[in-house]
């Protein structure tokens, strides 16, 4: 047993219960799954281990010692390493620098000795057969690369325990293949590897054990050969996941909205969309599918009115929005469920109904010319929040203090409640949980069943697959494939258009003259 | 009230409370008398009407600027020159009284009204250079106030000056004045007018759409401009509201009874009060008044003990100075915060392992 992790109870400061008596065993070579809907709990515990939160309760025994973990440095002494979600990597740096940074081998006992740097990291890469040009800038790597330098990061700094957060997210399938491989040869070389995922082949695919968790608690470990997908499935989310909706044929009506030649370049002057075109009409969801950072964030930016320094134009209902300003878009009935709910989607330290309101508060029913009509106000908010189950104590209770998926509530239902004609819905169940992502994607259904045309950006392949009428993978700021039926692409051919490997030439079903 | 709110007021007092303790050190290492200096600071305020009024009258101006800095900070626009706009609507005051020969009544309602003016065009220039040229309006309103300052002396020395006297205006006319309250007191109508204008400020910020405006772009700016507010607006009209204030309270503060000239060629500090007043209020105007009493009790009582011992009036700098440290740490206590949160987290899965 290389490591125990007994009784851990973790608390957040707004109050949310991450981990609630969770015990986890860990033996030597192995790859043990971490198993879990997103907000089950997985992430923190891992930071409880790599000691990035403390926990409230319960102990860490590493190689039969118990032992407290203060922070990610001592995690690493003790030969701890995590591959966040998000890479920790300096673009701007090669991939030595990376490797080494932190940990720069000495010239003189000051300068970095960047041979020595160089030769270490190649030596690193060559002993665990990653093929990886360390000289590159980390900025020019694909994503798939910059993971395998993430890893030999950690390898470098010498841990025996590798913490994997949903590795895979970013990949496509060929890329999660390759970084099977290397895993496996990590473990056959003595490495122990926790593999956080919800997705359940891949735990089949290349995980021993795994240990399952829902909403803060395991629900135990398991021999991944003597347990099936559909019983991992069960423990995960407590029921028979229904993967597809019985949604009811599409009936498109009049385009909404046409994008045409639209190019944008971001600050930095890379061309992130290029003559992209495409119609969107009512009573449908477009899917768009891809890898994260082929353009959509500046899609979904241009035309929601956040950036407006694009090239084409945009009309929604047959009016050019390239003059109009974010609150005149929103005039013309458009609703939008941002990418990142902390950063845009809400501010924290406001109550619930200071954050139902924001976009509709100088609607003649909520205010005067002046002052807003509070009681409404209120009596709407509560109203809101039944309808849409959020979990709160009242409406005075700060947005910041209710769990991921409740705030992602509050921010649908004030999106949702204006009645929107066109919805922009960018990762709208992101880190959040089973039961509310499933009210999400039921919502964004009712909604086009109504005749609203729906927007729907999303690294989750299988909410894609179950929502969309229409079906487009961005690559590099382009449409690299548009399905027009949904049931005829599998998620592997899939893939190969979300890294460019395929390409549509003529693309039928992306604009209705 | 949730647990989170009366978490917060909790630890407000506790830091006061620390920072007097910490005080109270001081003065027992400085001081030869220390039980007498710390008796007359605490009690001094009490002994008698006049030191009683003393604290009401310095009330004033704290609130004034108190709640223009609220309302700029609510928006998150850390304007400092509430300074300055205080200082400016001094000298307008002073002018309107002494140029304008306006029977009484009508003319503190000119001079004031002029005042609010020039308060909120001198407090809109940092907000118009950070629209137009996106310097930060800290930077540039604290550098303001100096322009301010000499300005105002320049003014005063060129047109307002009493030879006599030296630096300072000719006596302001006896219709200008602002009539006093309680008699044997300096306690003035200024005291009305600024809960009248905390009141405003708290009705402005809480209850009109312009304030919610405020609000929301000040506690996520990306989430207003998201939402489809228009920033630019949130910027002016924040630190222009917070301008009339400062002018209205420079006013106001000239026009009582406690000056008969325009004296000022210091800034007086009042601005910089206002942002501890804003602290200890969170920002909500209607709470300034209370903390401007705190303020002004615990200003009175170190004047009175600086007058009958050794111990400095500048003492009370360092106890305000740790009250701002400790409020302002968010750090501070939050184990103990993070305990309590736990244990009530804990106490509601039990309350569901019986449901």
């Amino acid at each position: 047993m290389v490591l125990q992790m007994n009784h851990i109870m973790k608390i957040y400061s707004n109050g949310v219960v991450a981990n609630e008596d969770v015990s986890i065993e860990l033996k030597k070579g192995e790859i043990h799954a971490l198993l879990g809907e997103n907000g089950a709990g997985k992430s923190t515990l891992m930071k409880v281990l790599f000691g990035i939160e403390s926990p409230d309760e319960g102990q860490i025994v590493l190689n039969g010692q118990e032992t407290a973990i203060k922070s990610p440095q001592d995690a690493i002494n003790k030969g701890i390493g995590m591959v966040h979600q998000h890479f920790m990597l300096v673009p701007s740096l090669t991939v030595a620098e990376n490797i080494i940074l932190g940990v720069e081998p000495k010239k003189y006992g000051f300068f970095i000795h960047m041979e020595k740097a160089i030769s270490e990291a190649e030596e690193i890469a060559k002993k665990y057969n990653f093929d990886i040009d360390v000289r590159a800038k980390v900025e020019e790597i694909p994503v798939g690369i910059k993971q395998k330098v993430e890893i030999l990061k950690a390898l470098y700094r010498g841990a025996d325990i590798l913490i994997l957060d949903e590795p895979t997210a970013v990949l496509t399938p060929q890329e999660t293949d390759e970084l099977f491989v290397q895993l496996e040869k990590l473990r056959d070389s003595g490495h122990t590897i926790i593999f956080i995922s919800h997705k359940l082949d891949e735990i089949k695919k290349i995980c021993n054990r795994a240990t399952i968790m829902r909403s803060g608690k395991s629900m135990g470990t398991y021999e991944v050969k003597d347990i099936s997908t559909e019983e991992m499935s069960r423990l995960m989310v407590g029921r028979d996941v229904i993967l597809t909706f019985d949604k009811k044929p599409s009936n498109p009506k009049e385009v909404l909205m046409r994008v045409r030649n639209l190019s944008v370049r971001n600050n930095q002057g890379v061309q992130k969309i290029e003559d992209l075109s495409f119609d969107l009409r009512g009573g449908e969801i477009l899917g768009i599918a891809g890898v994260e950072g082929n353009g959509q964030s500046e899609l979904i930016d241009s035309i929601t009115g956040l950036n407006k320094s694009y090239k084409g134009s945009i009309y929604i209902k047959d009016t050019d929005i390239e003059k109009s300003s974010i609150k005149e878009i929103r005039d013309l009935k458009l609703g939008h469920i941002p990418e990142d709910r902390m950063t845009s989607g809400c501010a924290g330290n406001l109550n619930i109904l200071e954050n139902l309101f924001s976009n509709q508060y100088t609607n003649q029913e909520y205010s005067g010319k002046m002052l807003l009509k509070t009681k409404r106000i209120q009596e709407r908010s509560e109203e809101l929040i039944v309808e849409y189950l959020v979990k709160c104590k009242s409406f005075r209770q700060n947005v910041g203090m209710l769990s991921g998926g409740n705030i992602q509530k509050v921010i649908v239902a004030r999106e949702f409640s204006t009645e929107p004609d066109i919805i922009i819905a960018n990762q709208p169940t992101r880190g959040v949980d089973v039961g509310a992502a499933e009210f999400i994607r039921r919502r964004l259904l009712e909604f086009r069943d109504k005749g609203c045309a729906i927007i729907l950006v999303s690294a989750d392949l299988n909410e894609v697959f179950s929502l969309s009428d229409r079906l487009a993978v961005m690559y590099k700021g382009k449409f690299s494939g548009m399905f027009t039926d949904v049931s005829a692409v599998t998620e592997e051919e899939l893939g190969q258009y979300m890294l460019g490997l395929k390409h549509q030439e003529v693309q039928e079903g992306v604009i209705y003259e | 009230m949730n647990s989170a709110k009366r978490f917060d007021m909790f630890r407000m007092v506790f830091s006061v409370l620390i920072a007097l303790l910490i005080s109270f050190v001081i003065i027992f290492f400085v001081s030869d008398e220390p039980v007498t200096a710390i008796v007359t600071l605490i009690t001094g305020p009490f002994k008698s009407k006049r030191s009683m009024g003393n604290v009401i009258e310095s009330m004033v101006p704290l609130i004034f600027t108190g709640t223009g800095v609220c309302i700029m900070f609510s928006a998150n626009q850390i304007n400092l020159a509430t300074e300055g706009g205080f200082h400016l609507g001094g000298l307008v005051a002073a002018a309107v009284a002494l140029k304008l020969g306006l029977p009484a009544g009508l003319s503190p309602i000119v001079a004031i009204s002029l005042a609010a003016v020039a308060g909120a065009v001198f407090c809109a220039i940092p907000a118009l250079m950070k629209i137009k040229t996106n310097s930060p309006e800290l930077v540039s309103s604290l550098m303001i106030n100096y322009i301010s300052l000499w300005l105002c002396t320049f003014l005063l020395m060129h047109f307002l000056q009493d030879p006599s006297v030296g630096s300072a205006s000719y006596k302001l006319p006896p219709e200008s004045e602002l009539p006093t309250l309680i008699k044997g007191t300096n306690i003035h109508l200024g005291l009305l007018i600024a809960l009248v204008v905390a009141v405003f400020g708290y009705v402005f910020l809480y209850k009109t759409r312009t304030g919610y405006e405020l609000r929301l772009t000040g506690e996520n700016e990306n989430f207003a401009r998201y939402s489809g507010i228009n920033i630019v607006k949130v910027i002016l009209i924040s630190q222009m509201v917070g301008g009339v204030i400062a002018g209205i309270g420079g006013s106001v503060e000239l026009l009582s009874p406690i000056y008969s000239r325009f004296s000022w060629v210091s800034l007086l500090g009042y601005g910089w009060d206002a942002i501890i007043i804003c602290t200890l209020a969170k920002k909500n105007p209607l709470y300034t008044p209370l903390a401007a009493l705190f303020l002004a009790y615990l200003r009175t009582g170190a004047s009175i003990m600086a007058r009958y011992t050794d111990v400095t009036l500048e003492i009370v700098q360092i106890t305000q100075g740790i009250i701002i440290l400790l409020v302002v740490a968010e750090q501070f206590l939050s184990g103990m915060k993070h305990r309590m949160i736990a244990r009530e987290a804990r106490a509601s899965l039990k309350d569901e392992g019986v449901a």
